[in-house]
């Protein structure tokens, strides 16, 4: 019987069923169904596979290598920003190369369904010279994950997996085979692979470029690069990872009268590449995200008008692909029998009724009336949505921990009152380095953490700041006198407003933590809260 | 047979569990299934929408192209609207009739029924009320899913079993609730077609 599983969740079926040893991870749309099946996996569980969320992609991806220099396999997850956060060890660990197989899930989200941007982690791939895998269906997220730890262990260096919204988030069927048991703890054989001082890591570099054939050759001979042969060449098709079954949609006896080279596996086969270009005609390169293969293989000077793609104007350069816009680029004719009908109206998220951050909100717009040049830098979270209307209350929202250091900056350029809005878990993913660069200064910021004590906007997941939010922040060097709790009741909300206020007009550093559980948390859990907050 | 299915509503509206139990119906009746689900930050009160494809063929697309649903069933009226370019010249239209208006220029409903019935596949049915009246206004979704059941090409055995095995954690109080808002919608709905 086939199991019924989301894109993301095959995937970890299959890492499990890897043999893996942990999961290290970060929640973040579309990637955090991954860790949360290991972590409701019966068998997982059993076989003691640690599955607790990592404090940020970083800590979660040296932690996973850290796994692996011990011998054991190891996975970690992330969206595609998380990537950023652990880009230093991420380059760093493709120097060392690995022990126990190390496989790097990354969730790209192309058009922003949940995210800031739809920067396309393939570039990472190849800039750490790595081998990337890149499923097209639920069932090769399940085998691509098995081979990934195969393929890391075979040739010594991480593996990175590139899954995107769309089949992160799609259910289908899948077989799954048999588990393959853990690796016992055995050290790395060259005592020096993970010591990258310069004299090491000169000899760890060359040994990374002198394997880039071995990777090439896998590429050549992956199972998921297929080559398949179409009697019509005037036109030859490079598809890679869900872009295939898009394509594969437009026809409907589910054959493709021009070849297509189906990609799964980089760096690129260019043996097979080779075969089509000197086939075909043309050429339609089509990959969900950026145009990573097109900007590859299409000739820089535009001369020879052979490639078609993102870069030509033959698909849309930004957001993702879909069946339709594949069926454009084909020249088939689009038919569809009405528009969206002009009485139907934008039905934005919005905050959930009774959320803490509402009434948070409501204070800081009362305040920015008394202060005409207030400024409110934001961050990654639920409350990201007091952008909008109708609170309207946030200038800035860029990235994790961006809220205290913008503040800073800002304060530092004069604007006041700048006052920052991080969420408890932001906060201790990306926040507390920034607050003690504001505390060393005393820089006259008024920082406010929203804390609801969950991982609130990707499904309310435990939060690694839950009854540490005051020993961190006097722990950073907060002054005692300036850290102030409140809870953000509209009962409260007068009282609420002098303690902001008091803050704001204090010229330095100053802490507001607004405590109020996320109204989507279970009973059992806000109870375990209040449990906690009696201990503090 | 390729059949594909839009599900429509607001964040919190329980589209999952019809999507849910088509899945298990179709993978219980060795058919392939294909469904694509929205996560994330639209899930707080936005509109969603989920695609649920069924086949006994390999289905490639996780989407379903523009002009290929068959079928759009939506548990509030003007999310069943947003989805118009994707439904088929003869495909069917199914909506609760009670609006989710969390928004301020939320239409006037009765526009709103005007231009659904304007469609000629359309039928517009008080789930939420049917529901109500059956002790479990949670089971409007389900009450949605019988009325639409006529138009799905899975055994309705097999419909029965999933819903059944979906809420058999919740007891059996809640299985039967659910059951009878099945069978409840499917009556309306055969009612509004003769």
């Amino acid at each position: 019987m086939k199991k019924l599983l989301l894109g993301n969740e095959a995937l970890a079926q299959g890492a499990i069923d890897a043999g893996i040893s942990g999961v290290y991870a970060y929640p973040g749309t579309p990637s955090t169904e991954i860790t949360e099946y290991i972590q409701q996996s019966k068998i997982a569980t059993e076989l003691k596979i640690h599955s607790k969320w990592s404090v940020n992609e970083k800590t979660a991806m040296e932690a996973a290598l850290g796994m692996s220099y011990a011998g054991k396999r190891a996975m970690t997850v992330m969206k595609h920003v998380g990537l950023n956060v652990a880009a230093d060890v991420f380059m760093n660990m493709a120097i060392s190369g690995i022990n126990g197989g190390l496989v790097v899930v990354v969730a790209d989200d192309p058009s922003m369904h949940s995210s800031q941007n739809e920067q396309d982690s393939r570039n990472y791939g190849r800039f750490a010279m790595i081998p990337i895998l890149e499923p097209s269906n639920q069932q090769e997220a399940y085998d691509i994950t098995r081979y990934a730890f195969y393929l890391s262990e075979q040739i010594g260096l991480p593996i990175m997996i590139r899954m995107v919204t769309r089949l992160s988030h799609s259910r289908a069927g899948i077989e799954t085979y048999k588990p393959k048991p853990q690796n016992t703890i055995h050290l790395p054989k060259n005592p020096h692979q993970f010591q990258l001082i310069p004299i090491h890591a000169r000899n760890r570099y060359q040994h990374l470029v002198a394997i880039q054939s071995d990777s090439r050759e896998s590429s050549e001979n992956s199972n998921f690069n297929k080559y398949i042969s179409g009697p019509n060449n005037s036109l030859g098709i490079i598809a890679s990872g869900i872009a295939y079954n898009y394509l594969m949609e437009n026809f409907d006896d589910d054959t493709c009268p021009f070849p297509i080279l189906k990609i799964g596996q980089y760096p690129l086969p260019k043996k097979q590449v080779t075969k089509l270009f000197d086939t075909c005609k043309k050429i339609l390169v089509l990959e969900d995200g950026a145009p990573f293969i097109e900007e590859l293989v299409h000739d820089y000077f535009g001369r020879n008008k052979k490639v078609m793609g993102r870069l030509t104007g033959h698909l849309n350069r930004v957001g993702e692909l879909n069946p339709d816009n594949i069926s454009d680029a084909l020249g088939f004719e689009m038919t569809y029998p009405e528009d969206i009908p002009t009485i139907v109206t934008d039905r934005p998220p919005e905050l959930c009724v009774g959320c803490a951050h509402r009434d948070l909100f409501e204070a800081i717009n009362q305040l920015s009336k008394e202060h005409s040049n207030q400024q409110v830098f934001g961050d990654i979270g639920c409350y990201a949505l007091g952008v909008l209307p109708p609170y309207k209350s946030i200038n800035t929202l860029i990235d994790m921990g961006a809220s205290i250091t913008m503040a800073k900056g800002a304060s530092d350029a004069g604007i006041h009152p700048s006052i920052a809005i991080i969420g408890d878990s932001t906060f201790t993913h990306s926040g507390m380095t920034g607050l003690l660069d504001a505390v060393i200064e005393n820089t006259p910021i008024t920082v406010i953490i929203s804390d609801n004590s969950a991982i609130a906007m990707t499904g309310a997941q435990d939060s690694s700041a839950s009854g540490r939010l005051i020993s961190i922040c006097k722990g950073i060097g907060v002054d005692e006198n300036h850290l102030k709790v409140i809870t953000p009741l509209h009962k409260n909300l007068a009282k609420n407003i002098d303690v902001i206020r008091e803050e704001i007009n204090y010229p330095g550093v100053s802490v507001v933590i607004a405590q109020r559980p996320c109204v989507q948390l279970p009973k059992e859990r806000k109870d375990a809260l209040k449990e906690l907050q009696k201990t503090l | 047979m390729k059949t594909n299915i839009i599900l429509a509503g607001v964040g919190g509206q329980g589209i999952l569990t019809i999507a849910a139990i088509l899945d298990t119906a179709a993978l219980n009746g060795n058919l392939n299934i294909k469904q694509s689900e929205v996560h994330g930050m639209s899930q707080r009160g936005g509109a969603v929408q989920c695609h649920v494809r069924i086949s006994d063929k390999e289905i490639f697309s996780d989407l379903i192209p523009l002009g290929k649903a068959d079928l759009i069933i939506s548990v509030e009226p003007m999310e069943l609207l947003r989805y118009i370019p994707f439904l088929k010249e003869d495909g069917y239209l199914i909506t609760d009739s009670n609006p989710f208006e969390n928004i301020v220029n939320y239409p006037e409903v009765e526009k709103l029924k005007d231009v659904i019935n304007s469609h000629p596949n359309s039928i517009i049915i008080d789930a939420k009320g049917t529901a109500k009246d059956l002790g479990n206004s949670k089971a409007t979704n389900i009450v949605l899913l019988g009325a639409a059941s006529a138009l799905i090409p899975l055994n309705e055995a097999e419909i029965i079993n999933a819903i059944k095995s979906l809420f058999e954690r919740k007891g059996e109080r809640i299985v039967n609730k659910n059951l009878k808002a099945f069978y409840k919608g499917k009556e309306i709905a055969a009612e509004i077609v003769s």
